[in-house]
């Protein structure tokens, strides 16, 4: 993989700092997929891809709204609890409402608007912390971290909650069907990323998230309401976490206090590989969908071998990340 | 000098309980887990709880102090406050990490309390009082032989293996050593981090490099459970069967039903930490000889003797 890399800087400089900088996660995705396949035949399988795909939505989605949060210069540590207490609250209730509403799509939906809803009330506590409370987001984010993951284990008594057999069948389909091949997953995926790209590029929320997070004064003095647009990036971060869950809950049934555990970091790390900068100013929500993928693949392509030992999983994974990172970074400099 | 001691123990206990229904003494008892961050500590959790409830309405005149910590250190600390602060008399301690924890729980020791250890055996001998357990390389071995029978012309299997600690070892070790001679081929294994999340991902990985799996071995109900999710899923429940450990309700279930995905389970219960509160309390109430080596069985649950571990109010 570093072979390919003095290849590129030999050619003319000015030419191709832009190009590293933008293709640069496309690059790193590229020698992960001819990694894979030359690891194992089945790694372009229509089930392999689908599978990674499908399993790297959550994530995906979530990390759609870190690029946000990142980009107006904010973070929020919660995402992965507040998945799990989400996942939680929501096998709660459709199982509460079963009595009343009987075994069928209304309590699944039911379910679902319940999730969407916490979410968005976990964004605005989150949001409101941070923003009218004058917390720093990396403290508050934290500390609602450690609520919700307390919460979650609470609400199950130390075990799992698991939904309702018969409820569990109708939800099923949601993670395991989908529209002509594609899982329904990867479909949500895609469409919250396009709705990401449009609302970063083309929209007044997108270019304000830019403008707070390279320069906040400045942004004031632009008569941006900071305050509105940094609680909107939190607010928009919690219902893409319920998005996430509504996909998440269908595929196990289940939600325990290991739901979701690191899911925050790896959507960091997803938002990070795909070239946005961690202190805020510039996002990509291309790139954040190239990074997650990346992920994804890695932890695949472990599992298509035998000759790297378990026990060095960890290095494996993180020296991709940091050669993906070094990829795009390598030409960036002036 | 172990010996005399519990029989020293004892004598005073007798003499104290001269009266029976006079008990003046009051005991305190620690209790110290690990915090619930899987199901099976969820239920090591629920099922101390649910013992220091029942034994405090049996005798009054035994107090339990409870922690739950979430690493080493803070479980240090919590059996540290417990002998400075509580005047526990007996310490029953889960250690999260019992290489960390080893020389803090021999202080314990030191100070003269009783110490019963359970599950995780310290990394010197001769620490503790009384040490109750299930039996690791037995869960591995009676999987093995449970491959053997159903598997009589071998076959391929993949392993799910837990998180890289000593426990999983052992488990391994025994299981390896039951299928030796076998024609049973190991296609591969890999750590599955007893979580249900990442029991789908490891299967579904192993379902697209493998195109002949007979048998898959997860030595745990949860990593079962997000396996056979994705075998399910891959459409192949036809083609091989799943043993995982532990005995959660969910799998023992299935094996009632006589699910052909899951024909077995083998005990681990986390209500062993259950087994481990009531000797200690009897060593105290009952000036009983409890001092020693407690192994509980890795029993195979079979459709047979299922309903003898089947528990509705278990959360786990």
């Amino acid at each position: 993989m570093s072979a390919s890399a003095p290849d590129i800087s030999a050619k003319p400089k000015r030419a191709f700092r832009l190009d590293l900088k933008t293709v640069g996660p496309l690059l790193a995705l590229a020698l992960l997929v001819l990694l894979g396949i030359s690891l194992n035949e089945n790694f372009l399988s229509y089930n392999n891809l689908t599978n990674v795909l499908a399993r790297s939505s959550f994530i995906g989605i979530i990390a759609i709204g870190a690029t946000f949060v990142i980009t107006a210069g904010g973070l929020d540590l919660s995402v992965g609890s507040m998945a799990a207490v989400i996942a939680g609250v929501m096998i709660m209730v459709m199982n509460w409402l079963i009595p009343s509403l009987g075994i069928g799509w209304s309590v699944v939906i039911a379910g679902m608007l319940s999730g969407l809803l916490l979410g968005g009330v976990a964004g605005v506590f989150n949001g409101l912390m941070i923003t009218r409370g004058r917390i720093e987001a990396f403290i508050v984010t934290l500390g609602t971290m450690g609520i919700f993951r307390s919460l979650v284990t609470f609400l199950a008594n130390g075990g799992t909650l698991s939904l309702n057999f018969n409820v569990a069948d109708v939800y099923r389909p949601v993670y395991y069907d989908g529209l002509l091949g594609v899982p329904y997953p990867i479909i949500v995926f895609a469409l919250v990323a396009i709705g990401g790209e449009i609302a970063m590029r083309y929209t007044a929320f997108g270019r304000y998230c830019a403008a707070i997070g390279s320069n906040e004064q400045v942004a004031r003095y632009s008569s941006i309401n900071v305050d509105n647009v940094r609680l909107m990036t939190y607010i928009l971060q919690g219902v893409l976490v319920g998005v996430a869950v509504l996909l998440y809950v269908p595929r196990l049934g289940s939600a325990s206090s290991t739901t979701g555990v690191l899911w925050e970091l790896e959507a960091i790390a997803g938002v990070i590989i795909g070239g946005t900068t961690l202190k805020g100013g510039y996002g990509r929500i291309w790139g954040t969908v190239v990074g997650v993928v990346i992920l994804g693949l890695i932890g695949n392509i472990l599992n298509l071998q035998s000759f790297i030992s378990p026990y060095l999983n960890g290095a494996f994974q993180g020296v991709i990340i940091i050669l993906a990172v070094l990829l795009q970074r390598g030409g960036r400099r002036t | 000098m172990k010996l005399a001691k519990s029989l020293l123990a004892a004598a005073v206990l007798t003499t104290s309980l001269g009266g029976i229904a006079v008990a003046q003494d009051k005991v305190t008892i620690g209790v110290s887990v690990p915090a619930a961050d899987h199901g099976w500590t969820g239920g090591v959790n629920y099922f101390a709880q649910q013992a220091i409830e029942r034994l405090g309405a049996t005798y009054p005149n035994v107090e339990f102090v409870f922690a739950s910590a979430a690493d080493a250190p803070k479980q240090i600390g919590d059996i540290e406050d417990m002998v400075a602060t509580r005047g526990i008399d007996a310490l029953v301690i889960l250690p999260g990490d019992p290489d960390a924890m080893t020389s803090a729980i021999k202080q314990v020791k030191d100070a003269g309390k009783f110490v019963t250890v359970v599950d995780r055996q310290l990394s010197i001998d001769g620490v503790e009082n009384l040490y109750v357990a299930g039996d690791n390389p037995g869960l591995g071995a009676n999987a093995a032989a449970y491959f053997k029978e159903a598997l009589p012309e071998g076959g391929n299997i993949v392993i799910l293996r837990g998180l890289p600690i000593p426990i999983d070892q052992q488990r391994f070790d025994g299981f390896m050593g039951g299928i030796e001679g076998t024609n049973i081929t190991v296609l591969d294994d890999e750590f599955a981090n007893w979580n249900r999340d990442d029991g789908f991902k490891v299967m579904q990985d192993f379902l697209t490099r493998f195109p002949d799996i007979k048998g898959v071995w997860t030595q745990d109900d949860d990593i079962s459970l997000g396996a056979i999710e994705a075998i399910k899923q891959a459409g192949r429940e036809g083609e091989m069967f799943v043993v995982g450990g532990a005995g959660m309700q969910q799998i023992l279930q299935r094996v009632q039903a006589g699910d052909a995905l899951t024909p077995i389970d083998v005990s681990y219960s986390p209500a062993m930490i259950a087994t481990a509160i009531e000797l200690t309390t009897s060593h105290f109430t009952g000036g009983i000889q409890v001092a020693g080596r407690y192994i509980l069985d890795s029993t195979v649950i079979t459709a047979d003797n299922v309903d003898e571990f089947l528990d509705a109010d278990s959360p786990f």
